[in-house]
């Protein structure tokens, strides 16, 4: 039922829209919000609360209270009081156990009264212990909010924009308005963000308004992260006006949560925007001269108004609702009786000062007129209109007295925390209001203590008798408004580093997997040791393109590296390639890679493939405090790389390059660096023992990297993934950077003793080394060889003695050295060859020996064929 | 931590953009104790008030520098590039 046309609404009685609740098909007119549309229709519970399942109907009507919460599409705990009403929109009613008239749960507002009190399950259902899980899930069915739907369906899309503002202001009532029109007559930039959907449509000269939007909270750096419909807008201002204006604060007296009791901002907004009549009987108690013209328009609307109470002239010590089925049906004041289906309750209006408190401003009480005042704002941040305290106002909102009986008495309809609750607190020693607040959760809803923090701050002042500036307030904590986790989350997407080549590995039927940030093949088919046994027969090729590349170039290059590194580079001979190691100055070994000279000044460095840019930065770093003259360019992904493998890798390269000659044994030795055309395509060609088997490396501009794997695997190289290189490199007893040491691991420990050239004047990591050498050494990197073919899973544990020893790092099922074999650490006294040790393997010990040296060709003679 | 930093290239721009190396460490010269390696590698002086710091503007220019700010309030008094070792001692170039 609605009004006549009212001179303010915001309904367009023209145009109808239908929705459906709890299954039912609803209509309301566009303007309208869901709950709007939902009262007009003569629906007045719109929840149950969350302990006591008792009914609940519109309170505040201002998005602020939790009356209101319904699932609507799936999406749980939305205000229906603000959410706009939409074509073919599901809404749905929450916490309900049987239907929102008759919830079967509302059983525990009947009985559970003494045998749930605040805190109850802290101590009744911790025994037995193990029975938790049990009471958990049962208190999680009875209380709390709506559910997530678990499959994910029918997500929204969030997405984050970053912007800047030179004025934003918060707020959009008179003096938000007032201030942006202000800021935008001095320049531009200015944006005025409201949560309501008044100042839709509006045209403000030179303001960008964004509604209805939510400003979460205010940060340093003047960073304020506003919500509009699903994109969160990161808002640099370089200054903020808060005008967040002041919240009607609900008066504390039993029965004053019955539906129909309401304050008079959520009154106004029916009458004035949707033309509702809240009710047809009213009782105003009103704190003040706003509250009180209230009853006026409620006249002026039809509605009777047998009694008007002003609690700033009438002491009215006492009020009591009286409800049937849930909804007030009379209102006691003082012991005076008055039926009515409308009670507007209002102890005054409080300064919303949050926003203001999070960015550092301090919280004061003002004892004159009954309210907490922000005072000391921070540099770049002000305040104007009612937030500052102007015509604010608020008288005891304690109208009961201790042990009068009757309903219970909410300070927190959130939490259904009661003034009994907080009176149990007190006595029980939770006497700060901070501890009050975890043990009772007063304050803890999803209002955030919009409606709750100043009654139970008035509650905390009176019982312990200290005052409210004593008493004070909890501290004010992002997010002011509530948010969906979705968008704090941002726009679901996991990205992905794919190197050039990437799509030829799907159409060979790739199995793909994560390496740091790069998508690579573990394997093109069930069986990674057909493509081992390929690149040892015959030939193979791998996409090693995520391999980190770096350029250093300049006169000084060769001292800048000799610094960085613990192994000599000044003496590598420009065209020849040497391992090298990077360690940290705690002796840490951080990174190896290969290091080709391309020419005096010219060095080409290779990373492992997370290690590209935290080398670079490290190199860079180093050099910002030394100072060489040299330039350090990452060119990782620039170019492409191309491992090509196996014994008939020389010929197979020699048929893709002009004149075979130039790749020929004498030419083109091991650890050789050179510029070669390859397919075309020009190239940096190394020849290195990745993976054991005589190989060159081909480094080439990206764009070129299919042409060039084409025509590799044409020539009958077999591509081979991650999971073979891992066996193969194995083999020869490699290490992983990271696999295989950690944070503890040093050169000499990791069996490197021959890398470091102690006699330079310095590296990064020779201080730690030193010392390494002089202390006993605690444990050794070795290999081993199981005695049983059984797989040790990675971090398996060593025993020797019966006594845990060790740590396996690594192992594989190697074909080619017949067996399984892998790292591990061990103390030094084991470590000797051939001493044997255990491993735990699937609760079982299995015997294992140490083994040094690679595993498979030892002396390196096929990698320099 | 959300303040916006001054990279002496591109000017202020959010935290978020740049990484964070530490305060500046004295690195011993030639040779040091267990003591003074331990100190340089593992003690921080981590004061409550101006710290010389190390920033990179990583996912900007990639340039290196120095703030002082204060731990406290993250406010950055200065920033300026870093005065190499080498140009001090007047080096090699």
């Amino acid at each position: 039922m609605r009004l006549p046309p009212q001179p303010r609404e915001r309904i367009d009685r023209s145009q109808r829209i239908l929705f459906t609740f709890d299954g039912k098909v609803v209509g309301g007119y566009a303007g309208d919000t869901i709950g709007s549309a939902l009262f007009a229709h003569g629906q007045r519970i719109f929840s149950r609360s969350f302990k006591y399942h008792r009914p609940r109907g519109l309170l505040c009507c201002s998005g602020h209270c939790p009356n209101c919460l319904m699932t609507v599409d799936g999406v749980p705990n939305v205000r229906v009081c603000v959410e706009p009403i939409r074509d073919g929109a599901v809404v749905e009613p929450q916490n309900v156990w049987g239907s929102l008239e008759r919830d079967v749960l509302s059983i525990t507002d009947k009985i559970g009264g003494p045998f749930t009190p605040v805190g109850f399950y802290y101590r009744t259902m911790i025994r037995p212990r193990r029975l938790w899980p049990v009471y958990e899930k049962v208190l999680r069915n009875l209380a709390g909010l709506g559910r997530l739907r678990k499959d994910g369906a029918g997500h929204t899309r969030y997405d984050v924009e970053h912007r800047r503002a030179r004025v934003l202001v918060v707020g959009g009532g008179e003096a938000g308005r007032a201030a942006a029109l202000a800021a935008a007559a001095l320049g531009p930039d200015v944006v005025l963000v409201d949560e309501t959907a008044d100042l839709v449509g509006h045209e403000l000269e030179g303001v960008e308004v964004l509604a209805p939007a939510r400003a979460l909270g205010i940060w340093e750096g003047g960073l304020v992260p506003v919500v509009a419909g699903s994109v969160l807008h990161r808002f640099r201002a370089e200054r903020i006006v808060v005008a967040a204006g002041a919240l009607d604060q609900p008066l504390v007296f039993p029965g004053n949560d019955l539906v129909g009791v309401m304050l008079p901002g959520g009154v106004r907004r029916l009458v004035r925007d949707f033309a509702i009549a809240p009710g047809s009987r009213a009782v105003v108690i009103a704190a003040g001269e706003e509250d009180l013209e209230i009853a006026g328009e409620l006249r002026e609307v039809g509605v009777a108004v047998p009694e008007v109470v002003d609690l700033t002239s009438t002491p009215a010590r006492r009020i009591e609702a009286h409800g049937r089925k849930g909804r007030v049906a009379a209102v006691s004041v003082d012991g005076r009786k008055v039926d009515c289906d409308l009670v507007v309750a209002s102890a005054g209006r409080q300064p919303a000062y949050s926003l203001l408190a999070q960015a550092g401003a301090r919280v004061e009480y003002d004892e004159s007129r009954g309210i907490f005042v922000p005072t000391n704002l921070p540099a770049g941040v002000e305040a104007v209109g009612s937030v500052t305290g102007e015509d604010c106002v608020t008288v005891d909102p304690v109208r009961t007295t201790k042990g009068a009986g009757g309903d219970k008495c909410f300070v927190c309809v959130c939490e259904d925390v009661t003034t009994k609750d907080i009176a149990r607190a007190i006595d029980e020693g939770f006497d700060s209001i901070e501890l009050a607040k975890r043990y009772t959760t007063v304050t803890m809803g999803p209002c955030q203590g919009k409606l709750c923090q100043l009654a139970s701050i008035r509650l905390y002042a009176q019982a312990t008798g200290v005052g409210e500036a004593a008493v004070g307030t909890t501290t004010a904590r992002p997010p002011w408004a509530p948010v969906e986790l979705g968008v704090l989350a941002g726009r679901h997407f996991e990205p992905a580093r794919r190197t050039s080549v990437h799509f030829r590995h799907e159409e060979a039927g790739a199995r793909m997997m994560w390496a740091g940030p790069w998508k690579r093949p573990y394997a093109y088919g069930e069986r990674p040791e057909d493509e081992v046994r390929a690149v040892h027969d015959s030939l193979g090729v791998i996409d090693v393109s995520t391999l980190g590349k770096i350029l250093v170039e300049g006169p000084e290059a060769a001292d800048l590296l000799e610094r960085l590194y613990p192994n000599r580079f000044g003496d590598l001979r420009p065209g020849r390639i040497r391992y090298g190691v990077l360690t940290s100055d705690a002796g840490r070994i951080m990174d190896d890679g290969t290091v080709a000279r391309l020419a005096d000044d010219l060095y080409y460095v290779t990373t492992t493939s997370t290690g590209a840019d935290s080398v670079t930065a490290w190199f860079e770093w180093w050099n910002a405090v030394w100072g060489y003259d040299a330039e350090i360019v990452n060119v990782t992904g620039a170019l492409a790389a191309l491992n090509l493998a196996g014994p008939r890798a020389r010929e197979a390269l020699g048929r893709l390059v002009d004149d075979p000659d130039v790749v020929s044994a004498e030419s083109f030795r091991y650890l050789d660096a050179k510029a070669l055309v390859v397919a075309g395509v020009p190239c940096l060609a190394l020849r290195i023992g990745f993976v054991g088997e005589l190989g060159y490396e081909l480094h080439f501009p990206s764009p070129a990297g299919e042409h060039v794997w084409d025509r590799l695997v044409a020539e009958g190289a077999r591509p081979f993934g991650l999971e073979p290189q891992r066996v193969l490199r194995l083999e020869k007893g490699h290490i992983i950077v990271g696999q295989d040491t950690d944070s503890e691991s040093n050169l000499l420990s990791a069996g490197m003793q021959w890398l470091p050239k102690m006699d330079k004047d310095d590296f990064v990591g020779k201080l730690a080394l030193e010392h390494f050498a002089e202390r006993p050494e605690r444990e050794r990197l070795v290999g081993f060889r199981m005695e049983e073919d059984v797989l040790p899973v990675e971090g398996a544990q060593i025993v020797v003695e019966g006594r845990p020893a060790g740590r396996v790092t690594s192992a594989r099922r190697s074909e080619a050295v017949g067996g399984v074999i892998g790292l591990a650490w061990l103390p030094p006294d084991r470590a000797e060859e051939g001493t044997r040790f255990e491993v735990r393997v699937d609760r079982r010990l299995v015997g294992a020996r140490v083994a040094h040296g690679p595993f498979y060709d030892p002396a390196g003679e096929r990698m320099r064929a | 931590m959300s303040f916006l930093l001054e990279c002496p290239r591109c000017g202020s721009r959010p935290v978020d953009e740049f990484a964070y190396f530490g305060e500046v460490t004295r690195r011993p010269k030639g040779s040091a104790s267990l003591r003074e390696l331990t100190e340089y590698v593992y003690f921080r002086d981590n004061v409550a008030g101006v710290q010389r710091e190390w920033w990179q503007h990583r996912t900007g220019c990639g340039e290196w520098f120095l703030a002082e700010r204060d731990t406290r309030t993250n406010e950055v008094l200065a920033i300026h590039l870093p005065q190499p070792e080498r140009a001090q001692a007047g080096g090699a170039e």
